[in-house]
């Protein structure tokens, strides 16, 4: 099987969504001639042409409304935001349209966008090229958000995002564009959005993550494997709406449950995760849920110093795992 | 006698009655729906009152088999002669389980009909800006010639949607037309509180389009700059900006009591010009309104406003746990 990027199955879930259906085009800044400033449409403008791979003016609430305005008709359209810090412009769009059309015309419309966005820190990208955004959506109902964290993933669930009948969010981690690589199968297949997945069983602590932070805590896994600590690591997949019953299945698994994340600390997905495993698995659980996130600051600076404080990392994923399994 | 200017147009007597007969629906609901919530029976208006020409001389001047329109919240001139009919309004109006725009799920002007092509919205004004052009887009791709005509306020010209749906349609030449109707008021704003510009129609220069200013009370110069900006998206000349001025001659809405911001001497100016009586003139100088026609229509409408109440009146509401239903497909 095929070993490739992050970013490149990205571009080959387009491509292969591009060429299964007429209906499916790219539009967002840079997406044309370009490929994107991150390369994730490359060789697309090239196969597709410029009508169905558009480059767009610099605005992002028409990037997001044109392709809402779009799906509505009946079209499958892919947006990008070059950066998910910048989708803030296009928060009106997404909240108050993509979200609510179903809903508010009693299933009459419908509007099947995705939403692609870079997201996430260890870049040097400072306040405004590192933030996680999800949180912001992850409680409008409508919505779904897709988080994948590795390339199979990312193929499987981005198909899957295409051609759901409903608006996907799909933020892709920036630093694992090029950092995570993985075997990707040439053919067609999607992956189902609301499903978490099961990265790494094991019988004394449970990490439930997401992103970046699947990759973390599988190195950290490892050497605490070493030191006879054996770790199941549930990657939640889709961070809204959250899969319950794999949640509460891995926290029940083990009793002792660390959630990582690299939001910040508060009010973040991995909230809503502790707030499901409370409800449902007290008696289950050995230790009170711990969760590594970053601070409750506004965002990721630039300096080095400062972002490495901010990000978590493979180090501080394992000393809290280690903490956890010692209590 | 008045000279007749529709047959110029390609209007015949017919049409022009059709018009007619459609700003007089619009405005009798309208006058209805107030009645209804002054009396505590429904909760909430929002008008037309004011602009049925604008937006009944702008509808005709579409493809209503074919076009798509993306009304806000005044446009019931639009959705009418756009297919939907008196008792639907009516059972959005009593926010009854029927009602085709949302299945009451939202308040009453918030218009939504797949079937004929009434794009649905929302009450964040502006957001559909950018649908129209998304939708204009998609016909482009499709290699359809139908074009998409959004309305809005001038207070909503000033939304950075605005400006980004109508940028996004110049620079693709999509067959957009943007028709905002002047109405003179942002709620309690009035317009040169809302505009540095003279006029919205200014605008369309920064977008590369052409701007119109008409009459917004006369639905055949309406209906005639909308016909050509029709014919202007369908031969890929790209999008246009109308500003069609009226005067909102009600209240924003049945929440809103307008004599707290405007004289009545004001509005009472205004209805001299309201559309309803002009344009009937017109139609009565012509011989085309006849005392009898009239007097059928007049009847013909207050039967069917009233059958509409009764039914919408009497029509059940949703039942409460559907309310659960179609967050996502099912």
């Amino acid at each position: 099987m095929p070993v490739i990027s992050y970013i490149q199955a990205v571009t080959q879930a387009l491509r292969e969504e591009m060429q299964r259906d007429e209906k499916v085009f790219v539009l967002g800044e840079d997406v044309g001639k370009r490929g994107g400033v991150f390369r994730a449409t490359d060789g697309l403008y090239d196969e597709f042409g410029s009508d169905r791979v558009l480059d767009t003016p610099l605005a992002e609430s028409a990037i997001a409304g044109v392709g809402i305005g779009a799906a509505m008709y009946g079209m499958r359209p892919v947006a990008e935001m070059q950066f998910a810090d910048f989708i803030m412009p296009a928060v009106n769009q997404i909240i108050s349209e993509a979200a609510k059309i179903r809903y508010r015309s009693n299933n009459d419309w419908s509007c099947p966008i995705t939403i692609r966005a870079p997201y996430g820190g260890g870049v040097h990208g400072a306040l405004y090229h590192s933030q996680s955004v999800e949180a912001v959506f992850a409680n409008q109902p409508g919505l779904k958000i897709v988080m994948p964290s590795t390339p199979y993933d990312v193929k499987g669930l981005l198909k899957a995002a295409v051609r759901d009948p409903d608006p996907v969010l799909f933020f892709e981690h920036k630093r694992a564009y090029r950092l995570i690589k993985g075997e990707v199968p040439e053919e067609d297949y999607t992956l189902p959005i609301g499903k978490a997945d099961v990265k790494r069983e094991g019988s004394d602590i449970t990490v439930i993550t997401y992103g970046l932070a699947v990759h973390f805590a599988l190195q950290a896994a490892d050497k605490l494997a070493e030191e006879g600590i054996d770790t199941h690591i549930l990657d939640l997949r889709t961070v809204y709406p959250l899969d319950r019953e794999a949640i509460i299945e891995a926290a029940s698994k083990t009793g002792k449950v660390l959630l990582v994340s690299e939001d910040n600390k508060e009010g973040g997905i991995i909230s809503e995760v502790s707030a499901i495993i409370s409800e449902n698995c007290l008696f289950d659980l050995d230790a009170p849920v711990q969760r590594l996130a970053g601070p409750d600051v506004p965002a990721m600076p630039y300096s080095p110093t400062m972002e490495k404080y901010f990000m978590i990392n493979p180090d501080k994923v394992e000393k809290a795992m280690r903490e956890l399994a010692e209590f | 006698m008045a000279e007749n200017r529709h047959e110029k147009l390609g209007l015949t007597d017919d049409q022009v009655l059709e018009m007619y007969r459609i700003m007089l629906t619009a405005r009798k609901v309208d006058e209805r729906m107030w009645l209804l919530n002054r009396a505590g029976k429904i909760p909430f208006v929002i008008s037309c009152q004011g602009q049925e020409a604008a937006q009944v001389g702008a509808a005709f001047a579409l493809d209503r088999d074919k076009d798509y329109v993306l009304p806000y919240y005044r446009d019931m001139g639009v959705v009418i002669a756009f297919g939907m009919t008196v008792k639907e309004l009516m059972l959005s109006g009593f926010a009854k389980a029927e009602d085709p725009n949302s299945g009451s799920r939202q308040m009453p002007g918030h218009f939504g009909q797949k079937k004929n092509r009434i794009v649905t919205g929302s009450s964040p004004v502006t957001t559909q800006v950018p649908h129209a052009v998304g939708i204009a887009l998609a016909g482009k791709m499709e290699k359809k010639d139908f074009v998409s005509l959004v309305t809005f306020g001038e207070g909503s010209s000033n939304q950075g949607d605005f400006h980004e749906g109508a940028n996004f349609a110049g620079v693709h030449k999509l067959p957009v037309i943007f028709m905002v109707e002047n109405n003179k008021y942002a709620i309690s704003i009035p317009v040169e509180r809302q505009l540095a510009c003279e006029k919205v129609s200014d605008r369309a220069i920064g977008y590369g389009m052409p701007g119109y200013t008409v009459d917004g009370n006369d639905p055949l110069e309406v209906f005639e700059v909308v016909k050509q900006a029709a014919e202007r998206g369908r031969n890929g000349e790209g999008p246009t900006l109308i500003e069609a001025v009226s005067y909102r001659l009600t209240a924003h809405s049945s929440d809103d009591d307008d004599r707290t911001y405007r004289e009545k001497e004001e509005v009472d100016e205004a209805r001299k010009k309201d559309s309803i009586i002009t344009f009937g003139n017109y139609l009565r100088s012509l011989d085309i309104l006849t005392e009898d026609i009239e007097k059928q229509m007049n009847k013909e409408i207050t039967d069917l406003v009233n059958e509409a109440t009764d039914y919408a009146e009497n029509a059940p509401y949703a039942d409460p746990e559907s309310a659960l239903k179609y967050v996502y497909e099912e």
